[in-house]
């Protein structure tokens, strides 16, 4: 119950912080001071107090981008084991579920995108589903690699993996999942070397050109949407990297942090000493997953 | 009566539905509404015969004397059976609803007679291929089909772009029909008579090559790559009603082929269900791989049906693989994935393409660059297009999820609890029903946004837009009427059988477990399983999709409510989209359809083809540029068409020989005669 509980304020209260850690880690990198951890709590806060703008060309599904969006992640969110903490909700199928999810909420954000009719928004929606094809097949191949090795078909099972932990004999492919897996949490999250969230150049963004126009505190619900998913995604790439359970539940509780600081230190690491690919680039970068999860497939079945 | 008797009383009446058409001179409106009510009635009457079947697993059947020397009338219902005729009885009847509000008769009278006499053969020739139990009897069926549907769909044979397209189809269909022959006398040859009955002693060769003609038979009419040359036009071409049909019900028809073949036949080899699955995957991704291409919205929804019909095949193809290994888990959950879209499809794809027709009533077009911002003229349309659209991207908590969830659990079901083989048909359908999906996501995204989302691409109050480029050219005959013609009944008309599909889809993703019992007895009933219902019950638990579509819509609904608080009053009259600083955009500045498929197809080269033709402003003083692209089918327009030219230019050489003349045919008549003697003569 206590875990139960833990969970839900970790995954409402704490995805905005690893922005902030990723932030501070750039800054440091750069020389800044940087600003404080805290601050994308800030700014949502700030953000859900002031007004907006809607274009009148919009209509309801410019609205329904964020709420969709936000719905899904939190969903996905409570599917998922945080370290050894299993889901309250987990079924027979619930990982297809979860994927899905993902693209429930980029159906309403790109159509959101195109109900303004800016012609950038458009490009943001365009660039957007097409990687999508790229990283999916590149996550599922990956889930179905942990489901082969677990021989078990719902979330909870897949991602603790077998009864005894993960035998010897499959690190190799599970170094390639977890390579997988890494390249799907930057591309998904909208991370450089794919995306860079603070290009000042509209022309060259995927995610943040997509939301534009959305101000106030519908701009407040996407970041924090977005912070929930790269929350989600860290736990599951932890699971493959940080697969260990103390039997105690507090200490277990804080390697699980511990895991998710060091996933948003490692991302800060790759933005602060990696430029973004070019656009074209890009789906070599995301083909590189699906090559490293559609080989540990084959690694683990030959 | 017997749940047969009312099939057939039910056939009767379809295809009598014409005759008040015919008979009022095709003009009358109510003589289109007479027939309307005789399908409606006409669908009761199925469903009534048809669902008892799936309570109880008895299959009902009768045979009636019948004149022709071989072969026989006889009929038979079976849940199979029942899968494929409940939309039988659905989706028309709705559609002829639909067409009160869309054809409108006193236009034209001659098409309106031809339509509504093919319509009601149509449903009657349908529902007949579903129930047949004879080879003979099925090859009529599907003749009167085939040939009702193409009166169908080129009902409005005055334009050249129908006539080609209907060409095209009619070769297509006649060349299935034609193997579907050599099939049916392979069978009467190795099964001794022409009765569609369970036979174990079929050779095992000759079960092979059965297979094979009817995957090549019926693939031809399922639209399964590269079989499926004839469907984008046909579909794009017809009325949108008759689309609906033709996409929703019949091409399932093929689908239906194939398993009842399948089912009669003893245990396949393994390489069956591998072709069936290889063209299944082919289909899917090839099918929305072309959809994201297209620049005509019924032509987008052609291609998404050929992907649909590829995700079918994957799960009858695993559901074959199964088979061959004996493993009831992969049979169920393939096969009842496969039905379980059969219907989803049929519900989404009807509700689309009557969507579309409403949208091309309004518009006058069905090009997607002359659309955009229809989401304000039309608020209904575009909630149920948004709803279609999501639930043809399989997204929860709608149906087409529920269906691809059903397959994914056998995919991955193969992949944990399998021995070696067959592992890697399950692996590869789980990355590729991946891929698959995501690109759905991208070809509706774009399709939804470039008609109902953004600005209206050609308002007349944009200042940018050149005057002979308007919503007033119609493309499309029916909007002859003008843009937002429609008056309140036949607004109606349309949108009532468009909500009563959009709810279906609703219910269906919220409560999968209402139909699954009747999916796995059909199920069972393909692969002569006991208690297939119960059994697929067990192995697909949907109890969490009715909590998760109750969370999804509840925090959704509460987001927006919050949303619409704040944003009241900021969506104000001249508070236009912020573009970067750009102080006079126009709607054209938007990105349109072929610009939202750039980038896809750039990186879809391998499988889709775009010609891109485009000149761009150069100098001082720049003459206008444009771009245009266009995604030919590599099939037709890139292999059979070409091919098809160069031999018309060779065959044109041997006109020569033609001269006209009666006295030179009887030359040659005699010159053959003369060589046939010769080459009878010199062997000995």
């Amino acid at each position: 119950m206590i875990d139960t509980i833990v969970r839900f304020l970790l995954l409402l209260a704490f995805p905005p912080i690893m922005l902030g850690i990723v932030n501070r880690v750039k800054s440091v990198f750069a020389g800044r001071k940087g600003p404080p951890i805290l601050q994308t709590w800030r700014d949502i806060a700030k953000l859900a107090r002031k007004g907006l703008v809607v274009s009148s060309t919009t209509t309801w599904v410019f609205l329904a981008g964020p709420a969709v969006s936000l719905a899904t992640v939190l969903i996905a969110g409570s599917l998922v084991p945080y370290g050894p903490f299993r889901s309250p909700f987990g079924f027979t199928g619930d990982v297809i579920l979860f994927a899905y999810l993902f693209g429930l909420a980029r159906f309403f954000t790109t159509s959101a995108a195109l109900d303004t009719g800016s012609a950038f928004e458009g490009m943001g929606a365009s660039r957007e589903v097409t990687f999508a094809f790229l990283t999916e097949p590149a996550l599922f191949l990956a889930l179905l690699t942990l489901a082969r090795l677990s021989g078990s078909l719902d979330l909870n099972g897949i991602l603790l993996g077998p009864a005894g932990g993960f035998s010897s004999a499959t690190a190799a492919p599970l170094v390639l999942v977890a390579l997988a897996l890494g390249i799907v949490v930057l591309a998904e999250c909208s991370r450089i070397p794919v995306d860079d969230p603070n290009t000042h150049l509209e022309l060259t963004m995927i995610h943040e050109v997509m939301v534009l126009d959305h101000s106030g505190p519908l701009f407040g619900v996407i970041t924090w949407a977005a912070s929930i998913k790269f929350f989600v995604l860290s736990t599951i790439l932890l699971h493959v990297l940080l697969p260990m359970s103390s039997g105690n539940a507090a200490i277990d509780w804080l390697i699980f942090v511990a895991g998710l600081v060091a996933v948003s230190v490692g991302v800060g690491v790759i933005e602060s000493i990696m430029a973004r690919f070019r656009m074209r680039r890009v789906p070599w970068f995301l083909t590189g997953a699906l090559l490293c999860s559609g080989s540990a497939f084959v690694l683990l079945v030959r | 009566m017997s749940s047969i008797g009312f099939v057939l009383v039910a056939i009767i009446i379809s295809a009598a539905s014409g005759l008040p058409v015919a008979l009022s001179g095709g003009a009358s409106r109510r003589g289109q509404a007479i027939s309307a009510l005789m399908l409606v009635a006409a669908g009761v009457v199925g469903l009534v015969g048809v669902l008892p079947v799936f309570a109880s697993a008895a299959t009902s059947s009768l045979a009636l004397p019948w004149g022709l020397p071989s072969g026989a009338f006889a009929v038979g219902l079976d849940a199979l059976s029942g899968i494929f005729l409940v939309p039988i009885f659905i989706i028309p009847a709705l559609g002829a609803v639909y067409g009160l509000g869309y054809w409108h008769p006193a236009d034209r009278p001659e098409d309106g007679r031809r339509l509504g006499l093919s319509y009601g053969l149509l449903v009657a020739g349908m529902a007949l291929v579903a129930i047949a139990r004879d080879g003979l009897l099925f090859l009529v069926a599907w003749e009167l089909m085939a040939l009702a549907s193409w009166f169908a769909a080129t009902a409005e044979a005055g334009k050249s772009e129908v006539r080609r397209a209907g060409w095209v189809y009619l070769v297509a269909t006649h060349v299935g029909t034609l193997v579907l022959f050599a099939m049916f006398a392979l069978w009467k040859a190795t099964a001794g008579s022409f009765a569609l009955e369970r036979n174990l002693a079929i050779q095992p060769e000759a079960a092979g090559a059965i297979f094979v003609l009817a995957l090549i038979g019926f693939g031809l009419k399922a639209g399964l790559v590269p079989l499926h040359v004839w469907l984008p036009g046909a579909h794009a071409n017809a009325p949108s009603h008759v689309s609906a049909v033709m996409s929703g019900v019949m091409i399932k028809l093929g689908i239906y082929g194939i398993l009842r073949m399948t089912s009669l036949m003893p245990t396949p080899d393994q390489w069956w269900g591998w072709t069936l699955f290889a063209l299944g995957g082919v289909s899917a991704l090839a099918g929305i791989a072309w959809a994201t291409g297209q620049g005509d919205i019924k032509r987008v929804l052609a291609y998404s049906s050929v992907e649909n019909m590829g995700i079918i095949a994957m799960g009858a193809g695993l559901a074959l693989v199964g088979k061959s290994l004996g493993r009831p888990s992969l049979i169920l959950l393939g096969m009842g994935g496969a039905l379980f879209h059969v219907w989803n499809h049929s519900l989404f794809k009807s509700l689309l393409f009557l969507d579309a027709g409403l949208v091309i009533h309004e518009t006058g077009t069905r090009r997607l660059e002359r659309m955009g911002g229809l989401a304000k003229r039309l608020p209904l349309a575009a909630a149920l297009f948004g709803l279609g659209a999501a639930a043809l991207s399989a997204l929860p908590p709608l149906n087409g999820f529920a269906g691809e969830w059903m397959l994914y659990l056998g995919f991955f079901r193969g992949v944990t609890a399998g021995p070696g083989r067959g592992l890697p048909v399950a692996a590869l359908g789980a990355a590729l029903l991946a891929t698959v999906g995501a690109l759905a996501v991208a070809a509706f995204v774009r399709l939804f946004g470039a008609v109902f989302l953004g600005a209206a691409r050609s308002a007349p109050n944009d200042d940018h837009e050149a005057p002979n480029v308007s919503l007033a050219t119609p493309d499309n005959g029916l909007a002859a009427h003008g843009k937002g013609k429609a008056g309140g009944s036949a607004r109606l008309a349309m949108l009532a059988p468009m909500v009563a599909l959009g709810l279906a889809c609703i219910v269906l993703g919220f409560a999968p477990g209402l139909v699954l019992p009747a999916i796995g007895d059909a199920a069972g009933t393909w692969a002569n399983l006991r208690e297939g219902g119960r059994n697929l019950v067990g192995l697909a638990d949907f109890s969490w999709s009715l909590p998760l579509g109750l969370a999804l819509v509840g925090v959704v609904t509460l987001l927006l409510l919050y949303f619409s608080f704040a944003a009241r009053g900021a969506r104000k009259p001249g508070r236009g989209t912020w573009d970067c600083g750009f102080a006079a955009p126009t709607s054209r500045m938007q990105y349109g359809a072929s610009s939202f498929g750039e980038f896809l197809g750039r990186n879809l080269s391998f499988v889709r083809v775009t010609r891109r033709k485009s000149r761009r402003p150069r100098g001082a003083f720049p003459a206008p540029g444009f771009y245009s692209s266009k995604t030919p089918d590599p099939v037709l327009d890139l292999s059979i068409r070409p091919l098809a030219a160069f031999a018309g230019r060779s065959i044109a050489r041997m006109r020569i020989l033609h001269q006209g003349q009666t006295q030179i045919y009887l030359i040659y008549v005699l010159l053959a005669t003369v060589i046939l003697l010769i080459a009878g003569v010199a062997p000995s």
